[in-house]
């Protein structure tokens, strides 16, 4: 008895260890799954980012069509290597809002020129608040919401041309 | 040049390693006291060497050498030189190097200074301490290398994380490795020990000055790291129990168990087996700890790389190192006669009550910190937050203070109930006194229980020194009663933060007051400043409080490399407590928002702390005088 008990901690410990090698190495581990998903959008309004095009509400994505959501900024650059996967999006007949973070008007207005502007309406969220609600932690992210402004998707990162497919799907199915 | 120079000195230490290794192996197993001898030398060149490569490693981040791929990305040219600096460490192949460098660096000072230790148990020592440095000289060489180089060579650097750019991190993470590194040392003595079979009183009194150093830096490394987290998150608290603030706690905990253990094989030759398993579950954590911060398999705020690879590199390390350990242990700790008993009513038995509560508190926090892992595996994802730690450890720390009060007061061996009882009664009628005065300003019952031991013990360790002849008691009494005495203070700051904080969340206009706890806080107006590598929006405060005035200057701080705002918030410090105030966003019609806390007695906590450290350091001082004395007596007998 008093022998066994000698080897209990290294059986704890093997016990330990397996669980917590086992979290390394499931792969599941490594996709940050979002709390936003399933969930509606938290209430929100924000000034245009820049002239000519609207800011942006939560109560715009409440209208009956599935909508992109697109978190970026101009200081971002895989927003850049995203951006022709939006244009591509955009002419399928996706229709995609934005919110900038923590970005000024003309930084904003020059990546559009640069990058082209696949965006209807422009929010711009200074603090990172309304980034925060959302549940986002970087930029770019990416957001399928339905029509009735329940989030259905969320891609993380930048968009590759390898995602574009799955997104017209994921708003085909959203509607 | 320099980056070549600093991978060959990592690969020649990494060889050094392995020659002490099999140097020491075979000076054991075959009895070759020749081959034995060399052990030492050896150790102490394979510490210089690992203190080479990071001296290079520095001056890579001084000269700002962006043909280096780790300068690139942790760094930048514009960057304040201290920050270059730390940059060095502030990042995981650095880290780890700064690592094996004081692991490398502490096997050379036993190796230099131990001379009280068998020659035999000392070999096995140091070649226990090879084998850890081998795994990690391993890891760096080949899965972590600090001295890759980048071709083409960038422009310029992408910077450091602004939250990183503080002279807290500068000495936060070198502090608080020396304690990791030194529980390795402990971990090589208990190894060392049961190779030889050599546990005993000597071998006690040999570990016991490492683990104490160990300790010291640890409490230190904490209390800092909890300062800075306080002043540069800009949230306010001191305390989140985020799983990279556990690493560091649950070490100290264990060392904490050591060092009193420790104490009792040294002076009384009991707890063998126990003192050996804490040693070894010492490093364990800290092993851990390391694990949890680079595998990247628990989010949190100080998390570096996530990176399962080298996360599978640090924990194929941890299961040989500890399981190797520990089934030595089970293997030899059998053979190893058992020491000798006392009564349950003893200093000794005070001692083991620390031992075990220090264990609840410690597996609490183990269980509270991997509990997200296992629930992953089975496909739930939720995190353990300060209201579980707070809840479960919180009344078994309660209890352990109470122990800590009375335990000094016990005699070794045996003690009588009733004459321990009278010893206690100062203590108790002041604990009495505090709750009964307490119940007046009703904190909350934790807060109450907290500020009213934190009386009882403030009287309790300060009563050994009751009735002694102050000047031939002993350093490390002195050290004993500051380090409680530094419990006492920490807890009534923690105590009184947790129940009188006030906290205020306004938006207001220029000329426009604030009130928060005995303060009126008016925004006088908002200016913008220029830093080294920042600029930001800087809000002039007028703090008042009857008749005197203070000015505070909080910031909203931006980067440039890479983009980032931070919130630096300014502190006023008083003798009853801090002002602490964070300026947060303009809502675009003129007004700001402005964060205020009033902290009662905050800095208590603080300042308890670093009297632990020096209640530590004096013990220290104390045991190595009484050796050196002891040794000269010998000499001369």
């Amino acid at each position: 008895m008093k022998r066994f008990a000698l080897w209990a901690p290294l059986a704890i410990f093997a016990l330990l260890f397996a669980v917590v090698a086992s979290g390394l190495f499931r792969p599941a581990e490594k996709v940050v799954r979002s709390a936003m998903v399933g969930k509606p959008l938290p209430d929100f309004a924000l000034p245009a980012m820049v002239p000519g095009k609207p800011g942006l509400t939560s109560a715009s994505f409440r209208q009956g069509k599935p909508r992109l959501l697109n978190v970026f900024a101009s200081w971002c650059i895989p927003c850049i290597a995203e951006a022709p996967q939006l244009m591509r999006l955009k002419a399928m007949g996706v229709p995609i809002d934005a919110i900038a973070i923590r970005d000024t008007a003309p930084a904003i207005a020059g990546f559009l020129r640069r990058n082209g502007d696949p965006y209807e309406r422009i929010g711009s969220d200074r603090a990172s608040q309304v980034q925060l609600a959302l549940g986002s932690s970087g930029v770019p992210e990416t957001f399928v919401i339905d029509g009735r402004g329940i989030v259905v998707k969320q891609i993380i990162g930048d968009i590759r041309p390898e995602n574009v497919a799955e997104i017209v799907l994921a708003v085909k199915d959203a509607r | 040049m320099i980056a070549e120079a600093g991978l060959a000195a990592l690969w020649f230490a990494g060889a050094l390693a392995a020659l002490q290794l099999m140097m020491a192996a075979i000076g054991i197993a075959r009895g070759r006291e020749d081959v034995a001898a060399a052990v030492r030398p050896v150790a102490i060149v394979q510490g210089l060497l690992a203190l080479l490569a990071m001296a290079l490693l520095i001056e890579l981040f001084r000269d700002s050498d962006m043909s280096v791929k780790l300068v690139v990305e942790n760094s930048h040219s514009a960057k304040p030189w201290l920050y270059k600096f730390a940059g060095a460490w502030g990042n995981h192949e650095g880290s780890m190097l700064l690592w094996v460098t004081i692991l490398g660096l502490a096997g050379g000072a036993v190796a230099i200074f131990e001379r009280s230790l068998p020659e035999r148990t000392l070999t096995a020592t140091l070649g226990a301490q090879a084998t850890i440095a081998l795994g990690f000289y391993a890891f760096l060489l080949f899965s972590s290398n600090p001295f890759a180089r980048l071709n083409p060579a960038a422009a310029d650097g992408l910077g450091l994380n602004p939250l990183l750019q503080d002279p807290g991190l500068a000495f936060h993470p070198p502090t608080l490795y020396t304690g990791y590194v030194g529980l390795s040392v402990a971990f090589s003595f208990a190894v060392g020990a049961l190779v030889t079979r050599d546990v005993g009183p000597a071998f006690a009194k040999a570990m016991r000055p490492w683990v104490l150093i160990a300790w010291i830096f640890l409490t230190l490394g904490i209390t800092a790291g909890s300062y800075w987290a306080y002043y540069e998150l800009g949230w306010g608290g001191w305390w989140f129990w985020d799983p990279v603030e556990n690493a560091s706690l649950m070490p100290w905990l264990a060392a904490t168990a050591l060092l009193h253990s420790v104490t009792v094989l040294a002076t009384r030759d009991g707890l063998r087996a126990w003192t050996i398993m804490l040693a070894v579950v010492a490093f364990s954590m800290s092993m851990i700890g390391t694990f949890l911060v680079r595998s990247g398999i628990l989010t949190s705020v100080h998390a570096f790389a996530v990176d399962p690879e080298r996360g599978a590199f640090i924990l194929a390390l941890l299961a040989i190192y500890i399981g190797g350990a520990l089934a030595l242990f089970a293997a030899r700790i059998g053979t190893v006669r058992a020491g000798t008993t006392f009564d349950p009513v003893s200093r000794e038995g005070g001692l083991v009550a620390n031992n075990l509560l220090l264990s609840v508190i410690l597996g609490i926090v183990l269980i509270g910190t991997l509990y997200p892992i296992v629930a992953a595996s089975f496909g739930v994802q939720l995190s353990v937050g300060p209201p579980f730690f707070n809840k479960a450890a919180g009344p078994i720390a309660l209890l352990l203070v109470a122990v800590m009060a009375v335990g000094p007061l016990l005699r070794w061996r045996r003690d009588d109930a009733k004459a321990v009882l009278r010893r206690v009664m100062l203590p108790i009628g002041a604990t009495l006194a505090a709750a009964i005065a307490l119940l007046f300003v009703w904190p909350g019952v934790l807060p109450w229980a907290g500020l009213s031991l934190a009386a009882g013990l403030a009287v309790a360790s300060v009563a050994p020194l009751w009735k002694r002849n102050l000047k031939r008691t002993p350093l490390f009494t002195y050290g004993m009663v500051i380090a409680h005495f530094g419990i006492a203070v920490s807890l009534a700051g923690m105590a009184s933060d947790s129940a009188f904080t006030k906290e205020t969340l306004v938006a207001v206009r220029a000329g426009e007051p604030a009130r928060v706890g005995p303060y009126t806080v008016t925004l006088d107006g908002i200016s913008p400043v220029i830093g080294e590598n920042w600029s930001a929006l800087e809000a002039r405060l007028t703090a008042t409080r009857g008749g005197s005035e203070s000015i505070l200057r909080p910031q909203l701080r931006f980067f440039a490399n890479p983009p980032t705002s931070t919130n630096e918030s300014a502190i006023l410090t008083v003798l009853d407590g801090q002002l602490y105030t964070v300026l947060g966003q303009p809502d675009g019609q003129g007004r700001w928002q402005l964060r205020l806390w009033w902290k009662p007695f905050v800095t208590l906590i603080w300042f308890g702390g670093v009297l632990i450290a020096l209640g530590g350091m004096l013990s220290l001082i104390g045991r190595l005088l009484r050796e050196r004395r002891a040794a000269i007596r010998a000499e001369w007998a």
